[in-house]
């Protein structure tokens, strides 16, 4: 018999709402299966178990009273720590914001305690999200419940993770180079990059801000549409929030994939991919086209240079978006500072993280006098290049598909000494950020060793209803999303 | 192009960032290698090419001149690590 | 070479605080002098995860201004980030315009002895104010306080290009940007509080030279006087570098008030690198052809068009239209009150004269007179016509300044109206005549010195109010002449 936490977001809601589950009930289901399993996971920094609670009763009496504030009105989720809750101390997986109790709430997070969700806890993550194992978190990494000695991915690995445990229904997390959709594929759940400019920035800690979107990471692909037209808002303390629609992607959920063109890219089924994920991605694609999609071979000639476009340009607003943590209005301070100069860089120097520094580093450099041009302006100028492939392929196609990354979960510290090596995780996931698109990573098998597999779509601006729509044409087909991880 | 310690240091100082000798070290070699690495970008003529610095070119958003409530300062210095009254105290700034 | 034979070369900076309500990207308040941090929000105290949004107002205001000085508005403007570390800069970076700002290209006429001077101004720039840093006694030994109320206040940055010759032009070149931007009421002009500010880049190349020298950027000039000071002793001290066989080296350099002296600010070690590149989370600003039509219909006459207009409509002297014109509220009132008063060049001596003497010494703001134009109009009106002297009219105009009474009141309570009767200053003259009948002898053979003797007699026996042009024409027309 399967227990409440086995549950999707919208089943639950429908339980909620039919008066046979009580938020309370499944908050305090949420709550035992992280006691339960987190110790092993570690998904999470910080639980606030009399916060949801506490929702979780307001939101009962709303049921009651026949006033829920939405669809999804006492679902408990998780929040990446990344995100600003006032009043709940948000770190960002760093030391430098250890004990930062944020005065005001992070646009997102307002939309979902408008929307009657209780937040039962903030989520590991890469520090300042710059990684993609979770293992730069400056205070545990968290671990693969589908293979505990592994990475569940980053930079939103908690999230994940936590998603994947069963220990939260839905959760955020945010996206600069794929960190949404690489933990959702090395964990068997769904993860949801929208445009950017769809989903607010406000209140989301920075890294790049050009490339930064928050996004939804749930079990199944109708979890993630519902939990992303929540937060799907225009907002007016965004400056690039895009002034549009907030999309209906559930009515044409169940439209199916006939006739839509599907782009596949030469360069990413390039060498360097695992021979199983290679194979799992061919049968998915032979399935779409089973399902009345048509695959169409499409290139994207710039793609190989994304990886370095991506770092010297996340990388310097990187360094820009990091300076106002000097220890004057909040966070660490160092103790034995002598003078102001030394108040900076011992602070600076301590809070941060050997991930945090390498990139602060090598943003200052970029950026600094002489560089610009040949590392700075010239990635921007390759960004454009870049942009203008995927405008090129969309005038052809409806959507790209790919594998969301070229390996399964490594094993945890694989990597954690070879910089180069772990960026390449991303080589799939980066270029959709560079080009703003929408992204979205369906889970579409597992390998021999059990390890799950993820499939990456591409859109159109503003297209991640379409997306939604073909993923769950794909998902429909399998049962993925009932399967648990053994943990 | 491999960067000198020098230079590691320098950079250090613009980002005031403390390092050990350890860490000069070790991000004169990466960040070489990630130099290395990016300098494949030189192999493309972006002469022609216009810079994207937005991912999205919406017009830029514009708010009223209305006041909106500041902060109870209690509230904007609750997490500073030294103030005096309403002010944050840093160490003594030499002109 | 002595000074005399260095020309002086300098182009000012000015940051001039916008007049808006709220901050240039929260809505906090921009008011002056409020206790440290009360002005704050996440967004100015620089928190995590803030994002700036435009206050649409500075833009109107850049706009404005820009089409006022003759420049290129430009349809699309950059944001950058400058950045630095500084406990008064909370991001660690300030969003600044740096390649690409708004305006460009303008100029500002000025008045120098050798007549007209234009100075070109190369480009206007939007930015956010930086918090201050306290190093008072409320701060104990070794510590400094920061207070961020001002940290995101709407700056807009006016560069000119390097056309003043010395400290009187640049003088004159700030005053009169500083009435034009009144004028536009986008700033309040004020120096003290620091709302309008101004940097000087000096350098000195022998004269007839065509380049420029070495040049240093001169801060804390926050009176003209403080600018004229400072920008004659760098420009002296510089000369003295050159003879003495140096060099001058390109610093900032701080004018000390006490000393009288400008010192070097910076040391070179920390030569600063602030690593400008495009502000990510604003998209480039656009003004619309909209919004710089409505601007450019809403400009108001500039002080140097009015006061052209000043001496062709109402036939002033350069200096009575300039003095009338320094200020739009009185430049308004002056116009308000010529309606009623047929000579100008009249009206303009009591307004130089005894309006701006009770200004002055009451500290009234005009827009607080409590008398009329029509009032002002019809007191004059009753000077002209004889009906009080002029001495007295100024009594009137005091109580007219203090109470707003009628002025015909004020002359009939204080019984200052002049007997300008025929019939009774004639029966005086004769009256008087006829006692001194002596004297009238005297006169007629020619010691023509009593005639004041006869003046002073009718007028003590009037009690001074008999109309001095009547005793005169009576007593002259008696006395045969």
């Amino acid at each position: 018999m399967s227990s409440l936490t086995d549950l999707s977001m919208l089943e639950l809601a429908a339980k909620l709402a039919s008066r046979e589950v009580s938020s309370v009930e499944a908050t305090r289901a949420s709550l035992q299966r992280i006691a339960q399993v987190d110790p092993k996971v570690r998904a999470f920094l910080r639980v606030d178990e009399a916060g949801a609670l506490k929702a979780a009763e307001a939101s009962d009496a709303r049921r009651q009273a026949g006033s829920p504030l939405s669809a999804l009105d006492g679902v408990p989720l998780g929040l990446k720590d990344i995100f600003l809750t006032e009043g709940v101390e948000t770190t960002c997986g760093s030391r430098i914001l250890e004990g930062f109790v944020p005065p005001y709430d992070a646009t997102v997070v307002r939309l979902l305690k408008e929307a009657g969700l209780p937040l039962v806890g903030k989520l590991n993550m890469d520090e300042f999200a710059m990684g993609s194992s979770n293992e730069s978190s400056a205070y545990f990494p968290t671990h693969n419940p589908w293979d505990l000695t592994r990475t569940p991915g980053g930079s939103s690995g908690g999230s994940a993770a936590a998603v994947a445990a069963r220990e939260v229904f839905g959760a955020l997390g945010t996206d600069t180079g794929g960190s949404i959709r690489q933990p959702a594929a090395f964990t068997n759940t769904v993860g949801l990059k929208p445009t950017y400019g769809r989903v607010s920035r406000y209140g989301v800690i920075a890294f790049a801000s050009s490339l930064d979107q928050p996004g939804p990471m749930a079990r199944t692909v109708g979890d993630t549409a519902a939990l992303f037209q929540l937060i799907a808002r225009h907002d007016p303390l965004d400056s690039t929030s895009a002034n549009v629609e907030t999309p209906d992607c559930l009515t044409g959920l169940e439209d199916g994939v006939r006739g839509l063109r599907l782009g596949v890219p030469r360069e990413y089924f390039a060498d360097g991919m695992d021979p199983e994920v290679a194979g799992t991605l061919r049968a998915s694609l032979e399935e779409l086209e089973k399902l009345g999609a048509t695959l169409v071979d499409v290139s994207l000639p710039h793609t190989k240079y994304a990886l370095a476009t991506y770092y010297l340009l996340s990388s310097s607003e990187a360094s820009s978006n990091l300076a106002r943590y000097d220890g004057i209005r909040y966070g660490l301070r160092a103790k034995d500072a002598r003078g102001l100069k030394e108040l900076y860089t011992q602070t600076r120097g301590q809070g941060f993280g050997a991930e945090a520094k390498r990139r602060i580093m090598l943003g200052t450099y970029a950026l600094s006098a002489g560089y610009y041009d040949a590392y700075y302006l010239r990635a921007q100028k390759v960004r454009t290049l870049i942009r203008e492939d995927f405008t090129k392929v969309f005038q052809q196609v409806d959507a790209i598909v790919s594998p969301t990354s070229p390996v399964p979960a490594f094993k945890l510290g694989a990597k954690v000494d070879d910089p180069l090596s772990m960026y390449l995780m991303d080589v799939y996931t980066l270029p959709c950020n560079l080009a703003g698109l929408p992204g979205l990573s369906v889970p579409c098998g597992f390998t021999q060793a059990g390890l799950p597999i993820g499939m990456q779509l591409l859109g159109r601006p503003f297209d991640e209803a379409r997306l939604l729509r073909i993923a769950r044409a794909f998902e429909r087909e399998h049962d993925f999303f009932r399967r648990a991880a053994p943990v | 192009m491999a960067l000198t310690l020098e230079q590691v240091r320098h950079v250090a100082t613009l980002a005031r960032l403390s390092l050990t000798p350890q860490e000069e070290e070790r991000y004169a070699t990466q960040l070489s290698a990630v130099l290395d690495a990016v300098a494949e970008l030189e192999s493309l003529d972006v002469s022609q090419v216009e810079p994207t610095s937005h991912a999205t070119l919406a017009s830029s958003l514009l708010r009223e001149d209305v006041l909106r409530p500041s902060l109870p300062p209690e509230a904007g210095l609750a997490n500073a690590p030294a103030k005096v009254g309403s002010a944050f105290a840093v160490p003594k700034i030499l002109e | 070479m002595p000074l005399s034979d260095f020309q002086t070369v300098i182009g000012l900076e000015v940051h001039a605080q916008l007049l808006t309500q709220s901050k240039i990207f929260c809505g906090c308040s921009t008011a002056f002098g409020a206790e440290p941090n009360h002005h704050t929000c996440p967004v100015c105290l620089g928190m995590p995860g803030v994002l700036p949004v435009l206050n649409q107002r500075v833009v109107e205001y850049a706009v404005r201004t820009g089409l006022a000085l003759g420049c290129t508005v430009k349809s699309t403007s950059v944001w950058s980030r400058k950045n630095y570390f500084y406990p008064d800069l909370p991001k660690g970076y300030q969003i600044t315009q740096y390649d690409q700002p708004i305006c460009e290209w303008g100029e500002l006429v000025i008045d120098t002895p050798s007549g007209e001077k234009t100075v070109r101004v190369r480009r206007i720039h939007l930015e956010e104010d930086a918090g201050k840093s306290v190093h008072d006694a409320s701060a104990s030994a070794g510590q400094s306080l920061v207070d961020l109320n001002r940290a995101g206040v709407p700056l807009m940055e006016i560069v000119s290009e390097p056309d003043l010759r010395d400290a009187d032009e640049a003088v004159e070149y700030l005053k009169v940007l500083r009435d034009v931007l009144v004028y536009l009421g986008v700033n309040d002009g004020n120096l003290e509080e620091g709302s309008f500010r101004c940097d000087a880049n000096v350098s000195v190349m022998p004269k007839g030279s065509t380049t420029y020298g070495q040049r240093c950027e001169l801060k804390n000039l926050n009176s003209f006087r403080f600018l004229k000071q400072a920008i004659e002793y760098e420009a002296a001290r510089q000369v003295d570098v050159l003879e003495s066989g140096g060099k001058v080296d390109q610093e900032t350099r701080l004018w000390d008030v006490n000393k009288g002296v400008t010192r070097s600010m910076r040391s070179k070690e920390d030569a600063h690198d602030y690593r400008y590149f495009p502000e990510p989370d604003l998209q480039p600003l656009l003004v619309s052809d909209t919004l710089r039509d409505s601007q450019r219909q809403s400009l108001p006459e500039l002080p140097r068009a009015k006061r052209t207009r000043f001496m062709g409509e109402y036939g002033l002297p350069a200096y009575d239209a300039r003095i009338l014109t320094a200020e739009r509220p009185l430049a308004d009132f002056f116009e308000a009150c010529a309606k009623h008063v047929p000579d100008a060049k009249k009206l303009s001596n009591w307004f130089l004269g005894e309006l701006s003497r009770l200004l002055k010494e009451e500290g009234t703001p005009l827009s607080a007179l409590r008398f009329t134009p029509a009032q002002l109009g019809e007191l004059l009106a009753t000077v002209e016509k004889g009906t009080v002297s002029a001495n007295a009219g100024k009594d009137v105009l005091g109580e007219m300044f203090r109470t707003g009474r009628q002025p015909a009141d004020i002359i009939a309570e204080k019984g200052l109206a002049q007997v300008s009767d025929v019939g009774a200053v004639e029966a005086v003259v004769d009256d008087i005549l006829a006692k001194n009948a002596g004297e009238v002898e005297k006169y007629k053979a020619g010691k023509k010195s009593v005639y004041g003797f006869f003046v002073g007699q009718v007028m003590k026996a009037m009690k001074g109010k008999g109309n001095p042009g009547l005793v005169n024409e009576l007593l002259k027309k008696k006395l045969g002449e």
